[in-house]
């Protein structure tokens, strides 16, 4: 589904990845981990789009990243669900419109049951009509996350999902995500929560992924 | 581009909404578009009187001019002649007819009734002159009069509207120059418009484009509001000038130019077409813009 061959990036001061080679199989589930700023967020960039590789290429759904023309990226991203570090939404619009986002934007109708069990499903059954400032950042996560799959994705990518929450909300979405991933979505998720990644392998067989020198490798058993 | 301007038109209002509203840009835009119309009427008007001028100067000025001869009653004959061949010689001169009783008659029947027994008075001979294009030289003409036919005297009076019917063509020139302009200017005020409005949505533009939006879902939102806000700004612009051009005080036919200033009849049509042209220029304006902002995005 996405595949990374030989890929660098270079911001502009020197290759931030290189040499990176990486198969996201249909139905894995991958973390992803490294110190602050080793370019996790970067990775995730490339594997949805925002960025073209600088080395190598890139492959979404077969076809080279590099070719895909403006409305190809539209078209690859409502197959990929992201959960930004940052979570985005329109400030002006209730919870529950700007979790049907993606679907407005491709003109699909909504399903208001769906809308609300997946809002029950991530907690916020209460929150529909809530504007996105007025929340908080554990409640921001799940919006996110209930926007991301909301188009039914191949893929799900999570920048620091957990990132400002507590251990009890954390575990909480790492639940989500697991519950996907047994739905047979492949996962990929970019955390330096190691707690987090240990009480996810004691639910699944999630493999880890690590930024050192440059090179993602696949980290060993011994977490 | 015609299919998304009809889609605009359209049911679209879906894309409106993820764009947050903004009143202040949005009243800039009302009250310019609307300004613009209403300069644009008076600029229409402005053409429309200027061309009916033009033509009613010009046709005026296709013919006539006549030549008076007073003669004694034996020489009169001779000199219709000398000064018909003299004419027939010069240049810029189509034809030149005398004209008969009959017809001078005709002519001085308003002034004298009927019963003027015009062979025992003594008339002056009228030859009637029809100016080709270009015209003849007055002056030369004048002189070669005086020197071959002494009683013959040259009375082009309407040759001092030639000025008048090239300045009348020139201002309607300038008029609809002046409706250029101001297109112009509507779409350079709209298209500032929609750039600040793309730069103040920025952020709204990167939500929409990170969930999947393609560009042109992006621009229809934009779009879809200047292109309404120019038709609604320009309609009410343009009406108020319709009304303002139909209250102008009207003269006599002969009226001065001023008061021959607006429309008639299926002219009042044309200022119509000004609403939906400044939709248009709105329409590709914003377009170009948002594609434009757009490309530098991912
Ligand atoms: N747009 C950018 N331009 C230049 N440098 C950038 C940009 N984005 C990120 N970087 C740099 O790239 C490095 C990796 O960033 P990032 O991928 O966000 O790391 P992480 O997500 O692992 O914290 C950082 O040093 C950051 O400063
Ligand atoms: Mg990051």
């Amino acid at each position: 589904m996405i595949l990374f061959e030989n890929v660098g990036y270079n911001y502009g001061g020197g290759e931030l990845l290189s040499d990176v080679a990486l198969r996201l199989a249909p139905g894995s589930f991958h973390f992803l981990t490294g110190p602050s700023g080793a370019g996790k967020t970067t990775f995730l960039k490339l594997a949805y789009a925002e960025l073209r590789p600088t080395a190598g290429q890139v492959t979404l759904f077969g076809r080279d990243a590099r070719t895909l023309a403006r409305d190809d990226v539209a078209l690859t991203r409502r197959r990929i669900g992201v959960v930004h570090q940052d979570c985005q939404f329109l400030d002006h619009l209730p919870l529950a419109t700007n979790v049907t986002l993606p679907l407005t934007v491709c003109g699909k109708p909504g399903n208001t049951q769906d809308l609300t069990a997946l809002l029950e499903w991530v907690g916020l059954g209460k929150l529909a009509d809530a504007l996105p400032p007025s929340l908080s950042g554990g409640e921001r996560q799940r919006a996110a996350l209930a926007r991301a799959v909301i188009m039914d994705p191949d893929v799900i990518l999570a920048d620091e999902p957990t990132g400002n929450l507590d251990w009890e909300m954390s575990l909480r979405l790492l639940t989500l995500l697991v519950e996907l991933n047994r739905m047979g979505k492949t996962i990929l998720v970019a955390t330096h929560d190691m707690n987090l990644i240990r009480q996810a392998k004691s639910q699944l067989a999630a493999r880890v992924l690590r930024i050192a020198n440059r090179r993602v490798q696949l980290a060993g058993a011994d977490l | 581009m015609k299919n998304s301007f009809t889609a605009l038109l359209g049911a679209d209002r879906q894309a409106d909404r993820v764009v947050p509203p903004s009143g202040f840009t949005a009243q800039l835009t009302l009250f310019t578009a609307g300004a613009m119309a209403f300069l644009a009427v008076f600029a229409l008007a402005l053409s429309l009187a200027a061309g009916r001028l033009a033509d009613r100067w010009a046709s005026a000025l296709a013919g006539t001019a006549t030549i008076r001869i007073s003669a004694p009653p034996e020489q009169m004959d001779t000199q219709v002649a000398i000064v018909l061949s003299l004419l027939s010689t010069t240049p810029g001169i189509a034809s030149a007819r005398a004209m008969d009783a009959a017809e001078q008659r005709a002519l001085l029947e308003p002034w004298f009734g009927p019963d003027l027994p015009v062979d025992a008075l003594p008339l002056p001979r009228l030859i009637e002159i029809t100016e080709a294009n270009p015209g003849y030289d007055g002056t030369g003409l004048r002189q070669r009069l005086a020197a071959e036919a002494p009683g013959a005297v040259l009375d082009d009076h309407t040759r001092w509207r030639r000025p008048m019917a090239h300045a009348a063509e020139r201002l309607r020139l300038l008029g609809l120059l002046s409706l250029l302009l101001i297109a112009g200017a509507t779409g350079a005020m709209i298209t500032l418009a929609a750039n600040s409005a793309l730069a103040a949505n920025l952020s709204v533009i990167r939500v929409l484009r990170l969930v999947g939006a393609k560009d042109s879902y992006i621009v229809r939102a934009f779009v879809r509001r200047f292109t309404l806000r120019a038709l609604t700004g320009a309609s009410a612009g343009t009406v108020f000038a319709m009304i303002g051009v139909a209250l102008l005080p009207r003269a006599d036919e002969a009226g001065a130019f001023l008061t021959g200033l607006g429309f008639q009849g299926a002219g009042w049509l044309l200022p119509l077409l000004l609403p939906p042209l400044a939709a248009v220029v709105a329409f590709a304006a914003t377009r170009f813009a948002a594609f434009r902002t757009l490309k530098g995005l991912t």
